[in-house]
């Protein structure tokens, strides 16, 4: 642990606050995971987790673009992007309605940031992937089936 | 410790694109080793990224999320030579900081 912290304090050498942070990130861990959204990511259901969020019944937009593989070969490394044209975007989640845990990542984006990001996620079948907005207080959503043809989830 | 992420972030027209590629084995939990064993899970939770110092891009990750993570988002502004910095922490308590500039 200690030989950690040394690291970790080498890393951040010289970036000021970020590096602070990572340094109190790393002794006290619980203090970093208390931001961490353990209740969304442990939703086991599409419904709890929208719950969680405090999205409630999210519209399908147009303007939420969800840019998926029709057909995944490998269930391990799935490309996901999310477009979302909607003014005032500031969150973007994914979530693939038949993994264990379905919630993927979720994204906060500042002002300045353009509401587009691209991941890999994985997926043990073939399932619903659905794209969940917040724009101006408000919840969207897109959804598109991935078909898999080999899952990624388990041995 | 985790190895180096590759970040690369590129300016054109006003926009700065930036693409990383952590190394991280994003275990789930879910699997089971020959044993029988269930390995436990290991995974980034949380990611920001910063454009010098002002926040560009914070993550949450699970456990679905790829081995060796790969992200890509834009931002408007950033100059050549400016430095984009990427930090992560996993559910162990591990972080990882790694810079880059905008070429």
């Amino acid at each position: 642990m200690n030989h950690q912290r040394r690291d970790a304090l080498k890393a951040g050498g010289g970036l000021g606050v970020l590096g602070l942070l990572a340094t109190v990130g790393l002794i006290r861990p619980e203090t970093a995971h208390a931001a961490w959204n353990e209740q969304a990511f442990g939703a086991k259901s599409l419904d709890a987790a929208f719950e969680v969020l405090g999205a409630g019944k999210p519209a399908v937009s147009d303007d939420v673009v969800l840019n998926t593989p029709d057909i995944a070969e490998n269930g391990a490394v799935v490309p996901v992007g999310v477009v979302s044209k909607l003014p005032g975007t500031e969150y973007v989640a994914i979530m693939i309605e038949k993994n264990p845990y379905m919630l993927a990542a979720s994204f906060t984006i500042p002002e300045g940031t353009q509401a587009e990001v691209q991941t890999r996620v994985k997926m043990g079948q073939t399932s619903d992937v659905y794209a969940l907005v917040k724009a101006d207080g408000k919840f969207y959503m897109a959804k598109k089936e991935v078909k898999v043809t080999l899952g990624g989830c388990g041995g | 410790m985790a190895s180096p992420m590759r970040i690369r972030a590129a300016a054109k027209d006003g926009v700065t694109e930036v693409r990383v590629l952590m190394s991280h084995v994003m275990e789930t939990g879910q699997r089971k080793d020959s044993s029988g064993e269930v390995i436990p899970a290991h995974f980034i939770t949380e990611l920001t990224a910063r454009h010098n110092d002002k926040l560009v891009l914070s993550a949450e990750f699970g456990p679905s999320v790829s081995t060796n993570p790969y992200l890509a988002f834009k931002f408007k502004g950033g100059e050549k030579g400016d430095k984009v910095t990427v930090s992560w922490v996993d559910n162990k308590g591990d972080s990882r900081t790694d810079e880059a500039q905008i070429a």
